[in-house]
């Protein structure tokens, strides 16, 4: 437990607690980016900089855009005052002091004799170098020992976009449907701030350059799919900030990327079926070409190009669909 | 040791489970107790991120770096524990995923009840 560790922690609890206690919405969600942010230092802070990309691209990024979207289209504040229920607030404390009464039993934090440390972590640490070879243990086993899971994980993210798309509508409403004018037109206004427009235009190649280092290059450092995908989107979406979303849902249309959301599950899954077909169990790597560890750097290389192909789309269709629609 | 560094380290030890049950209590608050759709949501976030808190604390080795080799293998290298790991990396995005799906139905209620309380929705309800 550094220094660092602590504050980290200390601003987590105190953002969290803003960020439900604010009764402007606006700053609720601010504070909740704050909140995903500093829960990344922190995830860094405790070894895991694969995760500490995805949160930080995801909670403190696209998250907090899509909330501010979802605000502008809802409402600023809430007006009502909720009672006091005594209910919420027992079944909350008797939860609280359970878990703490339990926490005294945990392994402390570090402990390397912990229970978690001793099952197949170590089968996985030890192995991956032979079965696998690629350095990023993290990826090895996402994309490739746990494969089965990840292509779940995949399909659930195909399958929100789809929820989204079926809720909102695929095409925004015109507007004489509904009153107001289209969060897209209102976020024109960003174009009157020259500076933000400049500075922001200019993070947008560097920021799809490095979801492009972080896509391809996850298998030695931290990275892959999930994280670029995140990343790209973001890119995206500050472009449909500063230029208005009607522009980004123009450039990348909805239907196309409906189409390559579900091309990225299609190549996760069609590379699982084409290992099946040589001769190996499905989603096995190791016989898509003679050298079992050339068919798992060319399989994760192929699986991971899915899931970012999946996730950026996805995402990009959220963002579109939301940012498009008439205010009611 | 004296007692009372031992229940400093104790007490450091357990922080993250400390702060992860206090981040689980303010989740399941605004999400019991807050009558606006979207405040839920943000409640649900912070439930969400509390339990990915606790899987990533665990995957800490004390001496550890993170689960990446590094050029040759050293020997009496440590490694944090990698699976947490992954099964956090993907928990984010199908998190968000959630959310924006989530925020999608409070837009709609908005429309459909110019309103995103639970309070307003419901009376709505009562008197159709």
């Amino acid at each position: 437990m550094t220094f660092l560790g602590f504050f980290t922690l200390a601003f987590v609890a105190i953002s969290a607690v803003l960020a439900v206690t604010s009764r402007n919405l606006f700053e609720s969600s601010v504070w909740l980016g704050i909140f995903s942010l500093m829960m990344a230092a922190n995830f860094f802070i405790l070894d895991a900089p694969d995760v500490a990309i995805t949160e930080a691209a995801v909670g403190a990024g696209v998250s907090t855009v899509l909330f501010l979207g979802a605000l502008a289209l809802t409402a600023e504040h809430e007006h009502v005052k909720e009672k006091f229920r005594w209910l919420p607030v027992v079944v909350m404390s008797v939860l609280g002091v359970v878990l703490l009464v339990v926490s005294f039993e945990q392994p402390l934090l570090g402990d390397y004799t912990a229970p978690v440390h001793q099952h197949v972590a170590p089968w996985y640490l030890s192995e991956t170098p032979r079965l696998i070879d690629i350095p990023n243990i993290v990826t090895a086993i996402l994309a490739s020992f746990r494969g089965y899971d990840t292509l779940g994980e995949v399909i659930v993210v195909f399958t929100a976009g789809i929820g989204v798309i079926s809720v909102l509508g695929f095409r925004p409403k015109s507007k004489s449907t509904l009153r107001g004018s289209s969060l897209a037109q209102r976020v024109r206004g960003v174009q009157h701030h020259a500076v933000l427009r400049v500075v922001g235009k200019l993070l947008i190649p560097v920021l799809m350059l490095f979801a492009l280092v972080v896509q391809f290059h996850g298998k030695y450092t931290p990275g892959g799919g999930f994280s670029a995908g995140a990343l790209f989107a973001a890119a995206v979406m500050l472009y449909g900030i500063l230029e208005g979303a009607d522009k980004s849902a123009k450039a990348l249309p909805q239907l196309v990327m409906l189409r390559l959301a579900a091309l990225g599950a299609t190549i996760y899954s069609g590379v699982g079926l084409v290992a099946f077909f040589k001769g190996g169990n499905f989603l096995n790597y190791s016989v898509l070409v003679t050298d079992p560890l050339a068919g798992q750097y060319l399989g994760i290389l192929l699986i991971e190009f899915g899931v970012g192909l999946t996730v950026t789309a996805v995402l990009i269709m959220i963002f579109n669909a939301i940012a498009n629609r008439d205010s009611y | 040791m004296t007692p009372t560094s031992n229940l400093v380290v104790t007490a450091l030890g357990l922080l993250n489970y400390w702060v992860y049950i206090f981040l689980l209590c303010v989740g399941l608050y605004a999400v019991l107790v807050k009558g606006n759709y979207v405040k839920r949501m943000i409640g649900l976030g912070i439930f969400q991120s509390a339990v990915f808190l606790l899987y990533i604390s665990m995957d800490k080795v004390d001496g550890g770096t993170g689960p990446i080799f590094q050029g040759e293998p050293v020997a009496g290298q440590i490694f944090s524990n990698p699976l947490p790991q992954v099964l956090i990396l993907t928990a984010i995005v199908v998190g968000i995923a959630v959310t924006a799906l989530g925020l999608a139905l409070a837009i709609r209620i908005k429309e459909e009840y110019g309103s995103i309380e639970e309070a307003d929705t419901q009376r709505m309800d009562r008197e159709a």
